[in-house]
């Protein structure tokens, strides 16, 4: 373990690994917002679709739970190409960390709506409602407060699979740090430097999660 | 037309599964009458509030609201139920207050009793707020309108989903148990509420185990037993000079 | 566009997927198990009434949760021979995935630990137990009945996080599947073949689970 040699080298390529991070949080938050908004559909639907629908989307989902996420990954990187969808690298792995994502929002909203009393929905029809206002102002309001804190696992989940994207080639920042340690052989300090760099973001996601819990639960 | 009866009950039969739970309900009610309905559990007394408003589906029989057949149609011979957007409209024509309140625990008493007046019957907003805040007057519940359900106690929120029922300006209001799931002390202040709304000639069903209650604010009191009417007639005749023998022998199980 | 399927290349190579998948199985076993018994361990410090055991217990979890599997195997891998631990491709990811498995399984044993009613602890005193036979004895057995659910999605997880393997060139299914995609070019047959083999291999080790659940599970 060189220290001196160590925080000579971060000083120098800082700006890398800032570039680094900068493209992890571009990967993370496009898969989290894309994953999320089609999860949330997913979801609505298994508990509340039409059967044909339902297990179509059923079956969906637990298939691709059933795959590990590198190879969603590279399974999306091989195949994209081949069946000529122009999607560069970078965007094949987003398409699948989004897919990845999901399904885990898709189950975790359906398991939110689930918990929902029935007696909400039979209020908000003495009301009037249709169903689809009945989804927007009564059940997601309240399914989406209970998902809080497993939605963010997900959110950090994602972070953390950003990291696969670097086994096909994008210079997300574990393949940055990885390019520096190549260069200087420094591994177990970068390791360290890079594991505790996501860390960080994890445990700021977790934060963030917890500020908004807070501000939206009710009284 | 006015002679004409507002609810009509013809030949009601309903099935969970393979138990038949109403097994040939009858009866009508007049605009402005209060109508309890009482019985053993199981006899299919709230069964019957939720076939009328819809929630639930039957088999056979038909229930007539102001002249409107709900819920169901003949096509060819053929029974058909409704498409969800005509339920929705057939619903709206009456109210109904749960046993366990059902308020929409996101939102303040105010906006409980605006969403429906706002997102279904497509009210301006103020006139919304105006409306909701009557009706919240009228049940006592003004001053907590910007408090959220954890926030109040079970009698409160009560009044507060009569308010929400109410406020859509219902023909017929029906009241499932509305005090059963209530703490002793706090019964009374929604059967006051309930009597004031009567006494205003507020077409009302109730589903209720409070007999005196019963006696007190009802034009006729309904018998349920084992799926159908037992009996039916004026609270003298109900409670007092009852014709059943199921009738006596289940009232001899209660305090009047 | 038309795509000709040809999975004669990859039926061609099957026995390598069946061998990866077999290995992954392994893989998965040996490092849950060492996982297993850790994350016990670490459940107890957790939970302790010593403030460092507690800081122990807590500090590695929340470090090791938040940090991305793979960056471990490297750091196993390529970084630890550096200060003289010297690992082959095999042990150092067995080593990485039970470090990464005792974070999460800690969790589940101490949500577990903290579902078992605190009188029954009291109770077993109260018959003369000592600490340890009451922790063996009751409180334990009763625990893993409550984990089962959460330990069986966790399981699954952590054998789908086997395919890293491939990361430092572990021949399990993952790495021969890639193989076999880079050398014969049909890639969506390929690929195809591996999820359903990955697919398939949850829902055993699901099923099996499952039936232990029934097995364990107190009459009601």
């Amino acid at each position: 373990m060189e220290p001196i040699l160590f925080f000579n080298e971060l000083l120098g390529s800082y700006g890398l690994i800032l570039k680094g991070i900068l493209m992890t949080v571009k990967i993370s938050v496009q898969a989290i917002i894309y994953g999320t908004a089609a999860g949330l559909i997913i979801g609505i639907i298994l508990e509340y679709g039409y059967p044909p629908l339902r297990y179509l989307f059923r079956f969906y989902v637990d298939f691709i739970r059933g795959i590990p996420v590198l190879v969603q990954i590279l399974a999306a990187y091989y195949i994209l190409s081949v069946i000529g969808i122009q999607l560069s690298t970078l965007g094949a792995g987003i398409l699948a960390l989004s897919i990845f994502c999901s399904s885990h929002v898709a189950e975790i909203t359906r398991g939110a709506l689930q918990a929902i009393p029935k007696g909400q929905i039979e209020a908000a029809k003495s009301i009037s409602l249709t169903f689809r206002k009945t989804v927007i102002y009564v059940l997601l309001p309240q399914a989406l407060r209970q998902m809080l804190p497993t939605w963010v696992n997900t959110a950090t989940e994602i972070v953390k699979a950003s990291t696969l994207l670097s086994i096909i080639g994008v210079t997300e920042l574990l393949m940055t740090i990885q390019q520096l340690i190549s260069r200087t052989f420094l591994s177990l300090e970068f390791y360290f430097l890079v594991g505790f760099i996501y860390f960080l973001i994890n445990f700021t996601i977790e934060r963030i999660g917890k500020g908004i819990e807070a501000k939206v639960t009710i009284a | 037309m006015s002679t004409d009866p507002l609810l009509k009950i013809e030949s009601l039969h309903k099935s969970f599964g393979t138990v038949e739970v109403l097994k040939g309900v009858d009866f009508s009610m007049n605009q402005g009458e209060v109508i309890s309905i009482i019985g053993s559990s199981g006899s299919g007394k709230t069964t019957i509030l939720r076939c009328i408003n819809l929630l639930e589906e039957y088999q056979q029989g038909s229930v007539t609201l102001d002249g409107v057949v709900m819920g169901y149609k003949t096509d060819n011979n053929r029974r058909v139920r409704l498409p969800e957007s005509v339920l929705v409209k057939h619903r709206s024509m009456t109210g109904m207050a749960f046993q366990q309140f059902n308020l929409f625990p996101h939102m303040t008493a105010l906006r409980n009793v605006t969403l429906g007046l706002i997102k279904a019957l497509n009210m301006d907003k103020d006139e919304a707020i105006a409306t909701a805040e009557r009706w919240l007057e009228r049940v006592g519940m003004l001053a907590r309108k910007e408090h959220y359900p954890s926030q109040l106690s079970g009698g409160q929120q009560q009044r507060v989903a009569i308010a929400r029922a109410i406020a859509m300006n219902p023909r017929l209001m029906l009241f499932d148990e509305v005090t059963s799931a209530l703490d002793p002390e706090l019964v009374n202040e929604v059967l006051s509420v309930i009597k004031s709304l009567a006494t205003d000639g507020m077409t009302m069903l109730l589903v209720t185990h409070e007999m005196a209650f019963a006696a007190d604010v009802s034009n006729r009191i309904v018998f349920m037993n084992e799926g159908v009417v037992e009996e039916i007639g004026p609270p003298e005749q109900i409670f007092k000079a009852p014709k059943s023998e199921r009738l006596a022998s289940f009232l001899k199980g209660t305090t009047i | 566009m038309v795509y000709h399927f040809n999975f004669s290349a990859v039926w061609a190579s099957f026995d390598l997927l069946l061998y990866g998948l077999g290995l992954g199985f392994i893989l998965a076993l040996v490092a849950n198990t060492i996982g297993v018994g850790l994350g016990l361990i670490l459940a107890f410090l957790s939970i302790s009434p010593n403030r460092i055991y507690r800081l122990i217990g807590t500090s590695y979890v929340t470090f090791i949760r938040n940090t991305p599997i793979l960056v471990i195997i490297l750091t196993v891998y390529f970084a630890l021979p550096q200060i003289g631990i010297g690992l082959g491709k095999i042990e150092s990811f067995i080593v990485s995935l039970a470090v990464y498995a005792a974070a999460y399984l800690a969790e589940v044993f101490r949500a577990g630990l903290l579902s078992v009613p605190k009188g029954l602890h009291e109770a077993g005193m109260s018959v003369g137990l000592s600490r340890r036979q009451i922790k063996f004895n009751i409180i334990l057995p009763l625990m893993f009945r409550n984990v089962l659910p959460s330990l069986s999605n966790n399981l699954i997880s952590l054998f789908k996080d086997t395919s890293l393997a491939a990361a430092i060139a572990v021949p399990e299914l993952t790495f021969y599947a890639r193989k076999i995609n880079v050398e014969t070019f049909r890639v969506v047959e390929t690929w195809m073949v591996a999820s359903v083999l990955y697919v398939l291999a949850c829902y055993l080790i699901a099923s099996v689970l499952r039936r232990l659940e029934k097995t364990f599970a107190l009459p009601v």
